[in-house]
């Protein structure tokens, strides 16, 4: 790597620049000023302040880690300390801009650029006025720099300690109010009082949870192989019983989860899980049989829209059933228009498809607004007065217990999905995706495969939506924009396609995040769409899948052993 | 490659072969397109008698369909060029051309402000025109650095799932940058009034819309056809590993054909901002890109000339459609559909002619 002194250059100048682009961006298009109400540590650190620190933070980690490759120590550190302090150099430079207009002109910049406030200036120079928060800056960005470097000198258990530590320190401190609220249901008020202001760690708990974290990881890194060893080496029916016992504590805490969390938070779950229910469907049709829908949003309109006719005691109403009894209706109407539509796309590929159905999803959108359909599903003004679901006198009116008809749903399709995976069909479909021609010279009829994705994979959708429809009470057409369709894609895709436990997790973080960070609601497409970009770079396999075929691997044997059992 | 013969070979029209090889689908979507010819003629047949609309109206919906045609096609110029090329839909197309259009409202509107609109119109709108394509033009360079060459050879969902990605990545973008409302361009004096040509009056900024929009076509026309760049641009469309060993650098080929969609893109914001001020936003993009990907595939997607045509055939059948079809068939408020029939089109046009009006018939593996 040592041919020129000045590829070296390049790449530190290359490493800062960006860095100090990435700082200049987050800042320009607001996200730091809306992060800046954030607090995660009090008094300490900020959101905002984690993102504006973050970036020469990683640059100075990744410089380092290419130097130490052919260089000592020393140059290592110095390495670190100039890429950040050339990722100041643009952060500095906006603010200079922005005083500049501010002050000497009668230009307003904030016309055009509509987060280039004083506001920013004051975040960026941790309100040190200008010049010598520019100075400031600059030292910060040197002395994160550096910190990065350091990291990357550390020994490699302590350093996945620290790593660990911050993380669960930054998280907690970033879901103070999950965190807050659970301590609050579970200990009581004083609890959550001893450990938050506002939302916001203190800085004594703060120390204790990066300790903690640090040292649990650090032991934990010492054990892991043992108990990993121990693991394999117990006979299949311990094996089988621990993954019993796993599988029971993890249904109670599913089942007790609303009452730890609280009326708004249940309200979260509700929403994670008709994702997870709309993610698994859709895996079905993306993840399995490799036909990427960008319609989905079809399904769910339909499932609501039947639900909402057939059950709504308003003047929509066509025959006022119960829940209960449309539910069935609800997902044979979703799985017939997925046969239909499916029908015309069956000769399509790829991405001439993914545009079909698209536009497919824009078509049914168009409808459901227009007057001519007004008549029947209510126009514009959408759907009113569809009554939720009840049991005898047990009226399902809360969160809470709505929750539980979608977490029942949820399994349900879990289990129909688990089983689809290892089936005959599943295998068709994956040798469908793999390569449709070789699959249909090996004698599987891709048609019938492909009608039987579209469908089953309609079904979840209109499940989803029939349940969202008898929770919201109301339907507007609104709600089945594409952006339904673009997130359970972006679910699927983060998650790992076709791997049913990345789909969950996907789900958990892409709906549950934004939902309980708003301030990222207002970037969440933002972040889906860099976050589609860098997994196809990065990993187009998805986050987890990889994690979790790992431990496959490593469970094997048991899995086999589980099923001749 | 493989080459996979797919059912019913179109060489003889009515063989016996024909008959057998006929499934249940072929059927369905026979009776489909029955359906669709017969909708189409009942409802035009009812229109036209019953003596709705007169001459002049048909005329002006044609006008009007041609004006919004034409920046489609220019739209479509970079799908095509780039699927041409890439054989990738680049779906951050509209994207590309809401960042050149959002960009130059604000020159647009600081040009009426300090007067320089009144004083030389034309000047003005040129000025536009050239921050909207070097915008348009950086954007979409940019997107082809970053998100789409580290994936050249990927498996094909990849890049459209990246460029998916891409597409929401640069709205918001925008949005972060230039805040969520919605502007306006500025009205511009020169291009109110009329223009009688025989019996019908036509607004004259349908004109200089149509104008403008065919000058940058011709010049992309000949740039294609005759310059050394286009030459090297069909030689790698046609094959990229011949035209790597003639010595065509090909990143600089692709790089120059994103560029040159940009160019266009751009161009047709400040254009549509012409023919319509309102509406800047930075969700600006999406309708358009996906009607003028319908407009490159209606017109035969990789054909420089059938996106041209597409444009311009989707222009007015959007615009004259909902009124003479809709309407004929009892449809109220039928301009409320005027997106159900340009979605309508493209689902059709991919189902029964995916090679287009132009195109000739793909080999397997760009279909």
């Amino acid at each position: 790597m040592n041919q020129s002194e000045t590829l070296h250059w390049r790449s530190l100048v290359n490493a800062g620049l960006l860095a100090g682009v990435v700082v200049v961006y987050t800042g320009l298009i607001g996200m730091i000023e809306v992060f800046s109400a954030r607090g995660i540590i009090t008094g300490v650190i900020s959101l905002a302040e984690l993102l504006i620190l973050a970036p020469p933070l990683i640059a100075g980690f990744v410089i380092a880690r290419r130097t130490l490759k052919t260089s000592g120590v020393g140059r290592t550190v110095f390495n670190s300390i100039v890429v950040g302090l050339i990722s100041s150099l643009l952060p500095i430079l906006l603010i200079f801009i922005i005083t500049f207009f501010d002050v000497r002109t009668n230009v307003n910049i904030r016309n055009m650029f509509v987060n280039a406030s004083t506001d920013l200036v004051d975040l960026l120079t941790f309100g040190l006025g200008v010049g010598v928060g520019s100075l400031a800056l600059m030292g910060a960005f040197a002395f994160m720099g550096i910190l990065g470097g350091v990291m990357m000198l550390l020994p490699i258990r302590i350093r996945g300690a620290v790593m660990a530590g911050l993380a669960w320190t930054l998280s907690i401190g970033m879901l103070g109010d999950l965190v807050n609220q659970i301590l609050r249901n579970l200990f009581g008020k004083a609890a959550g009082k001893a450990v938050f202001t506002k939302g916001a760690l203190d800085p004594a708990p703060a120390l204790v949870i990066f300790v903690v974290a640090a040292l649990l990881t650090y032991l934990w890194s010492g054990q892991r192989d043992n108990v990993r060893a121990r693991y394999n080496s117990m006979g299949s029916g311990g094996k089988t019983a621990t993954q019993r016992i796993g599988g029971g504590l993890l249904a109670i805490f599913l089942l007790m989860l609303p009452w730890i969390l609280g009326t708004y938070l249940s309200e979260v779950l509700s929403n994670i899980g008709l994702y997870v229910l709309m993610a698994l469907g859709l895996n079905i049709a993306v993840g399995l049989a490799g036909l990427l829908d960008l319609g989905y949003v079809t399904n769910f309109a339909v499932g609501a829209y039947t639900m909402g006719v057939l059950t709504s005691t308003g003047p929509l109403g066509r025959l006022g059933l119960n829940f209960w009894m449309v539910l069935p209706i609800a997902v044979l109407a979703a799985m017939f228009t997925g046969f239909v539509l499916a029908l015309p796309v069956l000769r399509m590929r790829g991405d001439y498809l993914a545009i079909a159905t698209l536009g497919f999803g824009e078509i049914i959108r168009i409808l459901a607004l227009s007057d001519w359909l007004s008549p029947l599903i209510g126009g514009a003004q959408g759907v009113l007065f569809i009554p939720k679901p009840s049991i005898g006198g047990f009226v399902f009116d809360t969160p809470q217990s709505i929750y539980y008809i979608i977490l029942f749903a949820s399994f349900l399709m879990l289990f129909i999905s688990l089983r689809l995976n290892n089936s005959r069909t599943g295998r068709k479909w994956m040798a469908m995706r793999e390569d449709e021609d070789a699959a249909g010279a090996m004698g599987i009829d891709t048609t019938v495969a492909k009608l039987l994705a579209f469908t089953l994979s309609a079904a979840s959708g209109g499940l989803a939506g029939a349940i969202f429809a008898s929770k919201l009470g109301t339907i507007f057409p609104h709600s089945f924009s594409l952006l339904i369709s673009i997130n359970v894609l972006s679910i699927i895709i983060v998650g790992g396609m076709g791997s049913i436990p990345g789909v969950i997790v996907g789900a958990v973080v892409l709906i549950g995040m934004p939902e309980l960070l708003r301030e990222f609601s207002e970037f969440r497409l933002l972040l889906y769409g860099a976050l589609l970009i860098t997994m196809m770079l990065v990993r187009p396999e998805g986050l987890w899948p990889s994690a979790v075929r790992r431990r496959e691997l490593a469970h094997d044997e048991a899995a086999a052993a589980a099923v001749g059992d | 490659m493989s080459t996979v013969v797919k059912s019913p070979p179109k060489k003889k029209r009515f063989s016996r072969d024909m008959f057998e090889r006929l499934t249940w689908v072929d059927l369905v979507l026979g009776a489909l397109r029955i359906f669709i010819i017969v909708a189409v003629i009942v409802g035009s047949y009812n229109t036209i008698t019953s003596d709705k609309y007169t001459v002049s109206q048909w005329v002006s919906l044609v006008m009007a369909g041609l004006a919004q045609g034409s920046i489609y096609s220019l739209i479509a110029l970079g799908y095509t060029l780039v699927y041409g090329i890439l054989l990738m839909i680049n779906f951050a197309h509209g994207e590309v051309f809401m960042s050149g259009a959002f960009t130059a409202y604000f020159v647009a509107s600081w040009t009426n402000h300090n007067g320089m609109l009144e004083r030389m119109p034309v000047v003005s709108i040129l000025l536009w025109m050239a921050v909207a394509a070097l915008v348009s033009m950086g954007v979409a360079i940019l997107l082809e650095r970053v998100a789409y060459r580290p994936l050249r050879g990927a498996p094909r969902l990849v890049p459209l799932i990246t460029a998916i990605g891409a597409s929401f990545f640069l709205q918001y973008t925008f949005r972060g940058l230039y805040g969520s409302g919605f502007k306006s361009y500025p009205e511009v004096p020169m291009l109110k009034g009329t223009v009688s040509i025989g019996q019908f009056n036509i607004p004259l900024v349908q004109i200089v819309v149509i104008a403008s929009a065919l000058v940058l076509m011709l010049a992309l026309y000949w740039l294609v056809e005759r310059s050394k760049m286009g030459k090297a641009m069909r030689a790698v469309s046609e094959d990229k590993e011949v035209s790597k060993l003639m010595g065509i650098d090909i990143d600089k080929v692709i790089v120059f054909t994103f560029a040159i969609g940009g160019l266009l893109a751009g161009a047709a914001g400040v254009i549509n901002g012409l023919y319509r001020p309102q509406g800047v936003n930075f969700f600006m993009g999406f309708f358009p890109g996906i009607k003028a990907f319908t407009a490159a595939v209606l017109g035969g997607i990789g054909s420089v000339p059938g996106a041209m045509l597409g444009g311009l055939f989707l222009g007015i059948i959007e615009s004259v459609g909902p009124n003479l079809v809709l309407d004929g068939l009892g449809i109220p408020a039928a301009n409320q559909l005027k997106d159900v029939i340009a979605f309508t089109m493209l689902v059709l046009v991919l189902i029964f002619r995916p090679q287009g009006i132009m195109g000739e018939k793909l080999k397997e593996e760009k279909a």
